[in-house]
């Protein structure tokens, strides 16, 4: 875990430089273009299909969020960090939680209405996307989650 | 804010501020709009300048009769919540010192006094002859323990003239439903938060240690107001509410990503004690021009609301975000402008994937304190672009207004921290 936390660190540093160039441009960004390893195309497609259904209202096409209502998903512990924390956010919904610091006053709605699978492939798309690169979310990694229940 | 006091320390004002150019430069002591006109677009004969960057998420602000600014700030700086600006050379103006330790979005001069809220209470600070708060450690707390659970949480403040104060405490929810913003969730029978908030409240502005229980609910059934001001042509109070958001995101079979944009409208209220304006059961259809019955409660984008409830003043574009109303007394601008409204357009963000709208300041004008014609954008391109403005990711966010001793417009700004004046140079 320590090293998967190091891991996702260094390459939030790396990306920080060119992440914080792009943020200047208000058209929705591509995923990375080097997705990390075993994330497929068709994965980000079904991913991209997802958050724009179910995440871009408030996230916004760039995934920055919006100041002081909803965090943005870019640079972000809780997108790149633990798993099981981040698949929790949409089997439970988050509310009253500072981010980086920060508050954000909206309300995160559970996403119970997704599949495992989509629940899979829009996390997967979110940790590619947005200059993030982190491992793929599984459907089992879902299923362990939404199996352990509500908090 | 306005100014009843202004005309004999406007006079004295001049007279300082003509000596203390004096030594400077042999010009007048005029008010010079920046070059850029601060990068606003305004109508002709009005100019723009910055009169402070604070650096700091700017939310309301008031200004004294003598010219001192006070800002209040969202999150504290330097562990001061609200920050003193002193006028300067050219209109320009100077931080020279905070006070208040705690953020929060509500602050109002007048009769002497200095009020300013935070997310939970209400303190008054008095001010001197010259304008200055006399006791910046020690605020009289006026009202404590204002309902805050994290959505809706500003409290925007302002006073009538009998000695009443009025704050908005916004519903902690976006439309009463069983689960906040989650798909399909239906709406809570009886909406349970209307009993301690979607209101405004009302207090006495003079006495000390009022608690959330002893204070009056005037008006219910809005969903968050931050822009508010006193009428005193018609002696009544006028709000702008934060209408609902994400119709398509929670009933997607009844309203598409268009529609969900354009709707309900941003609406302004005039209220009577004891008015309701129907949230979280209805919203504003704009091109309809009706109250439509929200999908939370049985609705489905064409049945109609109960009629019961109070209709909206005037509808504005959706989900642009009205955070600043300020009614216009003075005599700098032209005649059409005096006792119309000004209303701060924060920018929108849930009209996404539609481009966003707003980040500009409107003029609305007003005959014998009733709307009277079509409203007209007044400042424009806060954002920095037309890009900007449809990305939502604005350079400025318009938030407060207030009124300057001479009639000029303030406009603070919670993005940058920019504190703006517009001034009228036409003769």
């Amino acid at each position: 875990m320590f090293v998967k936390k190091r891991s996702a660190l260094l390459v939030l540093l790396l990306l920080s430089s060119g992440a914080a160039f792009a943020q200047k441009k208000p058209v929705a960004k591509a995923p990375a273009k080097q997705p990390a390893a075993g994330v497929s195309a068709a994965v980000l497609a079904a991913g991209k299909a997802v958050y724009t259904q179910n995440c871009l209202s408030c996230h916004q096409a760039d995934g920055g969020g919006v100041d002081g209502l909803n965090p943005p998903l870019s640079k972000t512990d809780y997108v790149l960090g633990d798993k099981p924390r981040l698949i929790n956010v949409l089997v439970n919904g988050l509310r009253g939680v500072d981010i980086d610091g920060e508050p954000y006053h909206n309300a995160m709605p559970a996403q119970t209405h997704l599949t495992d699978q989509q629940m899979a492939d829009v996390l997967t798309f979110v940790r590619n996307s947005f200059g993030n690169k982190a491992s793929a979310v599984t459907v089992g990694e879902v299923k362990a989650v939404r199996a352990a229940g509500k908090k | 804010m306005n100014n009843q006091l202004s005309r004999p320390f406007l006079l004295a004002a001049a007279l300082v501020g003509s000596l203390g150019l004096y030594s400077l430069t042999t010009r007048p002591a005029v008010v010079a709009p920046d070059a850029d006109n601060a990068g606003l677009k305004l109508p002709a004969g009005f100019g723009a300048l910055v009169v402070a960057e604070t650096g700091a998420r700017a939310r309301h602000l008031a200004v004294t009769p003598q010219g001192t600014i006070y800002v209040k700030l969202n999150r504290p700086k330097d562990g001061k919540g609200i920050l003193a600006l002193k006028p300067g050379a050219g209109g320009k103006a100077t931080v020279t010192g905070g006070f208040g330790s705690y953020g929060g979005t509500g602050i109002y001069a007048k009769g002497g006094y200095l009020y300013a809220s935070s997310d939970e209470d209400v303190y008054r600070y008095q001010l001197d002859a010259k304008g200055e708060v006399t006791n910046p450690a020690q605020p009289e707390k006026i009202i404590s323990g204002l309902l805050n659970r994290g959505e809706h949480e500003s409290k925007s403040i302002v006073l009538d003239n009998a000695g009443n104060l009025y704050v908005n405490v916004g519903a902690y929810s976006n439309s009463c439903q069983e689960k906040d913003r989650e798909k399909g969730s239906m709406g809570r029978p009886g909406c349970p938060i209307l009993d301690s908030a979607g209101g405004i409240w009302q207090f006495r502005a003079d006495k000390a240690n009022q608690t959330y229980g002893t204070g009056t609910r005037f008006a219910t059934g809005l969903r968050n107001v931050v822009g508010l001001d006193w009428n005193a042509q018609n002696n009544q109070l006028f709000v702008m509410q934060h209408g609902r958001d994400q119709l398509h995101d929670i009933f997607p079979a009844l309203y598409d990503t268009k529609q969900s944009a354009e709707l309900p409208a941003e609406c302004l209220y005039a209220l009577t004690k004891g008015a309701n304006a129907g949230w979280p059961y209805l919203y504003y259809d704009p091109v309809k021009k009706q109250k439509i019955l929200a999908p939370e409660y049985g609705g489905d984008g064409k049945k109609l609301a109960d009629a019961k409830y109070l209709d909206p003043a005037v509808a504005y574009p959706a989900h642009t975000a009205p955070d600043g109303l300020l009614f216009y007394t003075g005599t700098m601008f032209p005649a059409k402008y005096r006792n119309g409204a000004f209303i701060a357009f924060h920018g929108s963000w849930n009209r996404a994937p539609e481009p966003q709208k707003g980040y500009y300041v409107v003029f609305q004008p007003f005959q014998n304190g009733k709307p009277s014609g079509p409203w007209e954008v007044f400042a424009d391109n806060f954002a920095g672009s037309a890009e900007k403005v449809a990305s939502g990711r604005a350079d400025h966010k318009p938030c407060g207004l207030a009124q300057g001793p001479d009639g000029s417009l303030y406009v603070s700004d919670d993005k940058a921290g920019t504190i703006y004046r517009i001034v009228y140079n036409q003769k």
